[in-house]
């Protein structure tokens, strides 16, 4: 009778899936992409790659230390957001570009607000506006993938604004990554690949990445002309993929409530389709992103489910 | 209608084949489904009678209701079945001496609610004797106002585990209208499966007990929901109903928590009971199977309710069973008849892991809400380190209310009560799903509960 045992509040059990491996879904679910982007852009890829995420883990742990906040480099919050950040550059980046952002998205984006979960704006996608709005020319400096010098090149949305018209040759490269454009971005099957991986682990749900791809896509076939390879060249090139797998879907900055998400995602897909058709700007999905980010709060509370058994008040 | 949504009986559990989807509601979680929810340990295990102990204590007070008036002083011979204690007040339940034998002491005991409270302390003659006022009465020639007489003085509360008077259940408004008698037989809580047991073993006390209710209240449907891995105890109760009873088997997805009062009622019924509610706005009464065979056997023997069926598992229980225990037999007592507790114990509960009560010793006795005593080792029963809230909204789509817990704990923790409120914290039923689900570890349902202290207090 003795014996004293450990008292606590229920429950007393606990689903498997926590912060730490769910961060580490994360990261597997962006290999495949990232291997497509370093195959297609070489050894630079891999260096602007490690050097975003290394520096994004050593400025967290950093702060974590210093300001002795509660928190833990262990969770890999910072791995992802340093990897996507890298996979947000061109392979024609300097290294301390790929730093820079990295250190912007943690120190300023992340840690200032509360640091993990209470950020306001997604730190990988703001690392990367503030790089844009910096060092403009560098960061649209563009590399043909397989080329080894750095030789500025279209995108595929360059290509689109131009008034490039779409064949089905060009869709298949960009398909599997044959494009110019961002390290991470270009290959849209690799990043569909890894979006199923969340979805079957159960990471990310369907409802922003779907209602962001059907939005664009209905919205480039009414707006652009209605052509339907323009419309699958909005989905397939461009950073529409990434964008909509693994940055809208971003838990800390989208909607927690089912209609909230939906709307994020016809909000994001309405902006970016708009950038992308009316703006001087080829590319609009970081900027929509954000812009949805910062709606979250409002979304959330317009969208509050219903409570089980809900009787109308007359208030 | 019996059995109505399996069209074809053997093809049901054949996931593959089947084309009917169990009944159930929306949100919840899968607690220890990698390990059978913990069923197998004892699903398959006979209940075996445990003798009752050289000394029972009873306390005055269950789970839910106010304690009973002690009717005995040290010293007095009581005899089994005897009134002990007296309810007092509306939400109370007369509690009754499960042994025959002398009164050694009235004083605070432990309690399996983790204080202490009034109990009293029997010491066992092993004479059984009966006490005078067990007498058998034949339910089906109960009036109304008699059964309901019944069953308060056999001291019936809810045997899910929260142990509600019974007999308040029974005391409906005049004027409402009420159509079906829902019985709980889901059992969604991990480990425990006293309801399976109780249902396989005394199938006939549940099926009568139910047929009683429905006679007496004049309510022409009843609907006995069971999650559908319990499939030996669904054919068992199917073969035992026939087609005018108007009893209805209804397997249920295996899901937490399928047996939370509202969501029972809306996957066995479609109908909503209103939020901040009672059943009875939603033209049912709610039950558990155990208290349907409770109310049958304590008329019928006249012997009032003094022992029920404990699991007594996990695993750092050496040999893990079901037993009928006599309430007030301890805690030590049960586990010792089941083998012993491991060295490694990390973590004793009463009740589930999932909604159950953890204990700092073996020395609480066994009440009538006491479903299970669940021993847990080192890891399983692990203090987890609680990180920042990620927004993942896993709470949002596990909560089965439709709230929005990982809001309201946060207005918990920054003690505001009123947007607390706001936030519909008073409809929370604290089944804990978003605390499991959390992947930060985050005390959610605790700060919940906190919520609706405070809320309480502030009225």
């Amino acid at each position: 009778m003795s014996t004293k045992f450990f008292v606590s509040s229920s429950p007393h059990a606990f689903a498997r899936q926590n912060t730490q491996n769910i961060m580490l879904d994360v990261l597997i679910a962006l290999l495949p992409a990232c291997g497509v982007g370093i195959y297609f852009f070489g050894l630079r890829a891999a260096i602007i790659l490690a050097v975003s995420t290394f520096s994004a883990v050593l400025v967290e742990w950093l702060i974590i230390k210093l300001f002795k906040r509660p928190g833990s480099v262990k969770d890999l919050s910072a791995a992802v957001t340093g990897l996507l950040l890298g996979m947000n550059l061109s392979a024609g980046v300097p290294w301390w570009i790929a730093m820079l952002g990295s250190v912007f998205a943690i120190a300023i984006v992340k840690h200032p607000f509360g640091g993990l979960g209470h950020n306001f704006v997604n730190p990988a996608l703001a690392g990367r506006v503030f790089l844009v709005a910096s060092w403009p020319v560098l960061m649209t400096t563009w590399v043909e993938p397989g080329a080894v010098d750095t030789i500025s090149s279209a995108t595929p949305m360059a290509l689109i604004k131009a008034g490039q018209a779409v064949d089905s040759g060009m869709l298949w490269n960009w398909a599997i990554g044959n494009a110019s454009g961002c390290i991470g971005e270009v290959s849209a099957i690799a990043l569909l690949l890894g979006g199923i991986y969340l979805m079957i682990k159960k990471v990310i749900r369907w409802r922003i990445p779907v209602t962001y791809f059907l939005t664009v896509f209905a919205m480039s076939f009414l707006l652009g002309g209605m052509d339907m390879m323009t419309s699958y060249a909005h989905i397939l090139g461009g950073g529409l993929m990434l964008g909509a797998i693994f940055m809208a879907t971003d838990y800390t900055t989208s909607p927690v409530t089912p209609r909230g998400q939906i709307i994020m995602g016809i909000g994001a897909g309405l902006m970016t389709a708009i950038i992308r058709l009316y703006s001087n700007s080829a590319e609009g999905v970081s900027l929509s992103i954000l812009l949805m980010n910062i709606c979250v709060p409002i979304i959330d509370r317009l969208t509050r489910p219903k409570v089980f058994g809900e009787v109308k008040h007359n208030a | 209608m019996l059995c109505a949504d399996i069209p074809a009986r053997s093809t049901f559990y054949d996931k593959e084949e089947t084309t009917v989807r169990n009944k159930t509601f929306s949100g919840g979680v899968h607690p220890l489904s990698h390990i059978h929810h913990g069923k197998p340990l004892t699903e398959h295990k006979e209940t075996k009678v445990l003798e009752p102990p050289k000394e029972v204590v009873i306390p005055m007070s269950r789970i839910i209701g106010k304690e009973a008036k002690c009717l005995v002083n040290k010293g007095d011979y009581v005899k089994k079945g005897q009134l002990i204690g007296e309810a007092d007040g509306f939400i109370s339940a007369n509690v009754h001496s499960s042994v025959s034998g002398t009164v050694v002491k009235v004083e605070n005991r432990p309690h399996p609610t983790g204080v202490k409270r009034l109990a009293v302390v029997i010491e066992n003659d092993f004479k059984e004797e009966i006490a005078d006022t067990v007498v058998p009465k034949d339910i089906s020639k109960l009036t109304k106002k008699e059964f309901v007489q019944a069953v308060k003085d056999a001291g019936i509360v809810g045997m899910g585990g929260a142990t509600f008077p019974s007999h308040v259940k029974f005391m409906p408004p005049e004027d409402a209208k009420i159509d079906y008698v829902i019985v709980n037989g889901a059992e969604c809580e991990p480990y425990l499966t006293a309801d399976h047991r109780l249902m396989l073993e005394r199938p006939d006390d549940v099926i009568e007990g139910v047929k009683a209710i429905m006679k007496v209240f004049d309510i022409k449907q009843a609907k006995i929901g069971i999650e559908s891995n319990k499939k030996d105890a669904i054919d068992l109760l199917c073969s035992k109903v026939s087609e005018g009873d108007g009893i209805e088997i209804v397997p249920l997805a295996p899901k937490y928590p399928q047996g939370a009062e509202k969501q029972l009622v809306y996957a066995l019924t479609k109908r909503k009971v209103p939020a901040g509610g009672l059943p009875l706005e939603a033209g049912v009464i709610v039950l558990n199977v155990g208290t349907a065979a409770a109310i049958y056997s304590a008329i019928k023997t006249g012997m009032p309710l003094i022992e029920r069926i404990v699991t007594v598992t996990g695993s750092c229980v050496k040999e893990p069973g079901n037993l009928l225990v006599r309430f007030g037999t301890s805690f030590e007592d049960c586990v010792n008849a089941c083998g012993g507790l491991c060295d490694d114990t990390a973590k004793l509960i009463s009740g589930g892991p999932m909604m159950g009560i953890a204990q700092s010793d073996t020395s609480a006795p066994v009440i009538a809400g006491t479903s299970g005593i669940l021993a847990l080792n080192e890891k399983e029963a692990t203090k987890h380190e609680v990180s920042n809230c990620i927004r993942c909204a896993r709470c949002v789509e596990a909560c089965p209310m439709g709230l929005i817990p990982l809001q309201i704990a946060a207005a918990a923790d920054a003690g505001r009560t009123a947007e607390a409120k706001k936030y519909n914290a008073m409809d929370c039923v604290e089944c804990g799903s978003c605390s499991f689900i959390c992947p930060s570890r985050r005390r959610l349902v605790q700060s919940i509960r906190l919520a609706k202290n405070a809320i309480r207090n502030t009225k």
